[in-house]
């Protein structure tokens, strides 16, 4: 019975649903274009051309990707796909929701978040409507959706590509289009619990990633800027010495102390005085020991900051992570909202700045990143409270996994393997050495597709055993399933294993569930 | 503030504009849920088959994606002249696949792309349609022997929709080849082809009459012309209808028709050995419960074909039979196929004088000769 039988005389394929008209010949759908028509396109085609910058009457397409963006291939994508596979098992594990938003935003939605970096932004051509921006981060993204939505309590990862118009000269290397993989927790909680509960995440993910060693550096802004104030820094000097304090992890202390004192008009003193503190780095200990020193302790934020550290701490001796956290005064980490705990992870293996690309790029999502560092975030309290019109605030903290990175790293380790990265899961090849086989050959994929096998065929009526086994090779394909005049009078297929040869023959209705037994 | 001033004031009121762009949406937790289902159920699907993924930047050179969408390239997000390269967004994801694989000199690959794509749709004109939203693509390129990838598209979509479970579906096919042909045996100018088949594809959602009069009245066809249009578009079929239209004098001299109808064929074979002709999807949704046509392909036999339909009837059997003296074999078949009874009772000068009627399968074609006296009880055995 022919049921898929519907042959409608009337079925123009022009345009089917959403699917657009396309010119190009080799494609399959035409552009509902008479020839006349056609040639008034091709004639717009050229003229575009000419005002783009002419090629002599030659046509020259010029087959690229925009600068700064990449395709991701097929082995990519497996890359791609294995990590994010292990990272979303854990935001699960966790108890995480997931959200996705729209890939622009109004202007205003994006402006005044950013600071200096907002001349970063690609904006949209206005072309009559709302004035639009690409997406920077996944941060703002969220506080809009949480204000739009009045949500005062959410779990919530969001993965996704932000966008970032930034500058080749300075940052070699950089992609302007760059996944985003963001954990946080917004809402009015007991101290330092959820704050702990990122960290943990950080941790495991990390581990489970199998990336070596590595270290997660912990501070708090309010230790930073109490710090700062007793060291004698001017107020209105504190976010921009903080901007130069983060460049430790990259330059020497004495470059970072010639900017303070040359660039940003610190006295010496004062900025031996940072020195000394920015040096420290500890544990639980460490914040014990800033407690007692009498100038740091009389200073308000100092002193909430360090009681909270001590606290957070406690908490990850609970969670069992402490082996891998430092409480580090110079981590300092560039973006303007953060309001407390902020934190960052580095791989021990690390990557000379001048080789890793997106090292810069890591979830971080703002200047000065250290090489290596493969985690950051912090808790910030003040952002949701700018979109809503009642300035409610939301307190939020969370954590961006440098995503790019860590795919650059597994990319290198696939690399470096002597294992294949495949590219497609299928169990079996259905194949033939004998000629005039392809009904049977179809017929059984079919059943085996049907009883839920990843199963493959050659689109050739009578293809060669090699170019299917060659296949099979090439491709990873671990079983082929081979038909032949004798196998179907005997009612039994060939099961062999590609890697090792062994054939072994197969009733027919024992094909599927040996083929599952030895693809586990 | 002084950007909020220049972006257009708010008289000093702290006035925040919330909302996501027009034409655009947030996922919320629920939402994300059911897509991730969704996905999971379409990609391992494509896995089944094979299928490896790319993905490709949001945004291409604005040149890349010149030239491709005719009408549609007002639709096109430019991205701001900022000094560097012009940027537009995607405006589907098979541009960028080819694209991609012209960059990369691919010349064989079965690949999925599941994606958001950009287009500056008119609200007013096309109500309530995103701006924003997924593409799923699964393409196969290269060089193969013919229809086979063109049937496993087709089973992809079979399974897709059977595990989606969102109910009964149908896949209409055709070929650009056969309807050029069709339209130039129809008596269609060829600068008129790619116009009458926009027209043509109205079908779905207006009458003949309308598709007619827009052909006739706007496209400047001729009523005859108009007509014959019309006498193909109303068929329907499935293997068969190819194997008749190859018989079909006028067609099967047009080269084009007679290439997408031998390929059609081609396709259906293999469609068939790929299972998508089950029951689920074969029961047509049928306006009737008619169970069996009483035809015959002899002249002046009305009055035999009357009284057989009588004494089913009377036996409680739903039958037809064509108000028509003298009508052709065939369209008494087409009337089965078009309302979908799946069988025919034929009678022929031979089979009265045996006392049997020829009980003919429509679907398969099968027929076998049945005792008049038996004829209800196989009718029933059959149409359960």
């Amino acid at each position: 019975m022919n049921a898929l039988g519907l042959v409608s005389m009337r079925l123009c394929a022009g345009l089917m649903g959403r699917r657009s008209a396309v010119n190009p010949p080799f494609l399959r759908f035409s552009s509902g274009m008479t020839s006349s028509q056609i040639d008034e396109e091709v004639a717009k085609l050229l003229q575009l051309k000419a005002q783009l910058g002419g090629d002599e009457g030659k046509h020259v397409f010029v087959l690229k990707t925009a600068k700064g963006t990449r395709d991701y291939n097929p082995k990519q994508m497996a890359i791609r796909e294995k990590v994010f596979s292990i990272i979303i098992s854990c935001f699960k594990r966790h108890g995480a929701e997931t959200i996705d938003t729209p890939v622009f935003e109004l202007k205003e939605t994006l402006t005044g978040k950013y600071g200096e970096d907002s001349k970063l932004i690609y904006d949209l051509k206005d072309q009559g409507g709302e004035l639009l921006s690409l997406r920077y981060d996944l941060t703002v993204p969220f506080a809009r959706y949480l204000a739009l939505n009045k949500i005062t309590n959410i779990k919530r990862y969001h993965i996704a590509k932000v966008y970032r118009r930034d500058n080749p000269a300075m940052t070699r290397g950089r992609y302007r289009e760059f996944y985003q993989c963001d954990f946080d927790i917004a809402g009015q909680y007991d101290a330092m619990i959820p704050d702990a509960e990122c960290l943990k995440i950080v941790y495991e993910i990390l581990n489970e990633l199998d990336l070596g060693d590595f270290r997660i550096k912990v501070n708090d802004r309010r230790i930073l800027d109490g710090m700062f104030a007793v060291c004698g820094v001017p107020d209105e000097k504190f976010r921009t010495i903080c901007s130069t304090v983060d460049k430790l992890d990259k330059m020497a202390w004495e470059d970072v102390k010639k900017e303070m004192v040359n660039e940003k008009g610190l006295s010496e003193d004062v900025a031996d005085r940072i020195g000394e503190y920015v040096s420290m780095q500890g544990g639980q200990d460490l914040a014990e020991r800033l407690l007692q020193d009498p100038k740091l302790s009389q200073n308000k934020q100092a002193f909430a900051g360090l009681t909270d550290m001590k606290l957070l701490f406690s908490y990850l001796e609970l969670f069992q992570v402490t082996d891998k956290v430092v409480f580090d005064l110079s981590l300092a980490r560039g973006l303007d909202y953060y309001t407390g705990v902020i934190y960052e992870a580095i791989l021990s293996q690390t990557i000379p700045a001048s080789v890793s690309t997106p090292a810069e790029q890591n979830g971080a999502d703002e200047a000065g990143v250290s090489v290596g560092s493969v985690a950051g975030g912090g808790r910030y309290d003040g952002l949701v409270g700018m979109f809503d019109p009642k300035g409610r605030k939301v307190p939020c903290v969370g954590v961006s996994i440098g995503i790019e990175r860590i795919f650059s790293i597994m990319e290198q380790k696939a690399e470096t393997s002597s294992e294949k990265v495949r590219t497609t899961e299928t169990q079996v090849l259905v194949a033939s050495a004998q000629k005039n086989l392809l009904e049977e050959r179809l017929k059984l994929t079919s059943q085996l597709w049907n009883a839920g096998i990843k199963a493959e065929v050659l689109y050739k009526k009578n293809p060669k055993l090699l170019s299917q086994l060659q296949h099979c090779e090439e491709t990873g394909i671990p079983l082929v399933a081979i038909l032949g005049e004798q196998e179907l009078k005997d009612g039994v297929v060939k099961l062999r294993n590609v890697a090792s040869r062994e054939e072994v023959d197969v009733p027919r209705a024992d094909l599927v569930d040996e083929i599952k037994k030895r693809t586990l | 503030m002084q950007l909020k001033a220049q972006l257009g004031g708010d008289e000093g009121k702290h006035v925040f504009v919330l909302k996501t762009a027009k034409g655009t949406r947030d996922y919320n937790p629920k939402q994300m849920a059911i897509r991730e289902k969704v996905f999971s159920i379409i990609i391992s699907c494509f896995k089944r088959h094979g299928a490896e993924t790319i993905d490709t930047p949001v945004f291409e050179l604005k040149e890349t994606l010149t030239g491709k969408y005719g009408e549609d390239s007002k639709l096109i997000y430019d991205l701001k002249d900022q000094g560097g390269e012009l940027l537009s967004l995607r405006y589907d994801l098979t541009v960028p696949f080819a694209r991609y694989l012209a960059l990369n000199k691919i010349t064989n690959i079965k690949r999925y792309h599941i994606a958001k794509v950009y287009r500056r749709d008119n609200p007013a004109m096309t109500r309530g349609r995103y701006r924003e939203f997924y593409q799923c693509d699964f393409d196969i390129a290269g060089q193969y022997d013919a229809m086979i990838p063109d049937a496993e598209c087709l089973k992809i979509v079979y399974e897709i929709l059977n595990e989606l479970d969102l109910g009964d579906f149908r896949i209409k096919v055709n070929d650009r080849r056969i309807l050029d042909g069709m339209f130039a045996v129809c008596g269609v100018p060829d600068e008129k082809f790619r116009t009458i088949c926009s027209t043509v594809d109205k079908l779905d959602k207006m009458a003949w009459e309308d598709v007619k009069k827009e052909m006739v009245n706007e496209k400047g066809l001729s009523e005859d012309v108009a007509d014959r249009i019309g006498e193909y578009v109303s068929m329907q079929g499935g293997q068969d209808l190819a194997e008749r239209l190859l018989q079909d004098p006028k067609l099967s001299q047009n080269k084009q028709a007679f290439a997408g109808l031998t390929d059609m064929k081609l396709l259906f074979s293999y469609l068939e050995l790929f299972q998508v002709t089950d029951k689920t999807s074969s029961e047509k949704v049928r306006t009737t419960e008619t169970q069996v046509l009483v035809a015959s392909a002899q002249k002046n036999l009305l009055e035999e074909r009357l009284k057989l339909t009588s004494q089913l009837w009377n036996a409680g059997i739903k039958a037809e039979v064509l108000y028509k003296k003298n009508p052709k074999l065939l369209s008494q078949l087409q009337h089965c196929e078009e309302t979908g009874i799946p069988l025919v009772a034929i009678l022929g000068e031979q089979e009265l004088k045996d006392g049997v009627v020829k009980l003919r399968n429509v679907a398969s074609r099968e027929e076998v000769d049945v005792p008049r006296a038996d004829l209800v009880d196989e009718i029933k055995k059959r149409t359960l």
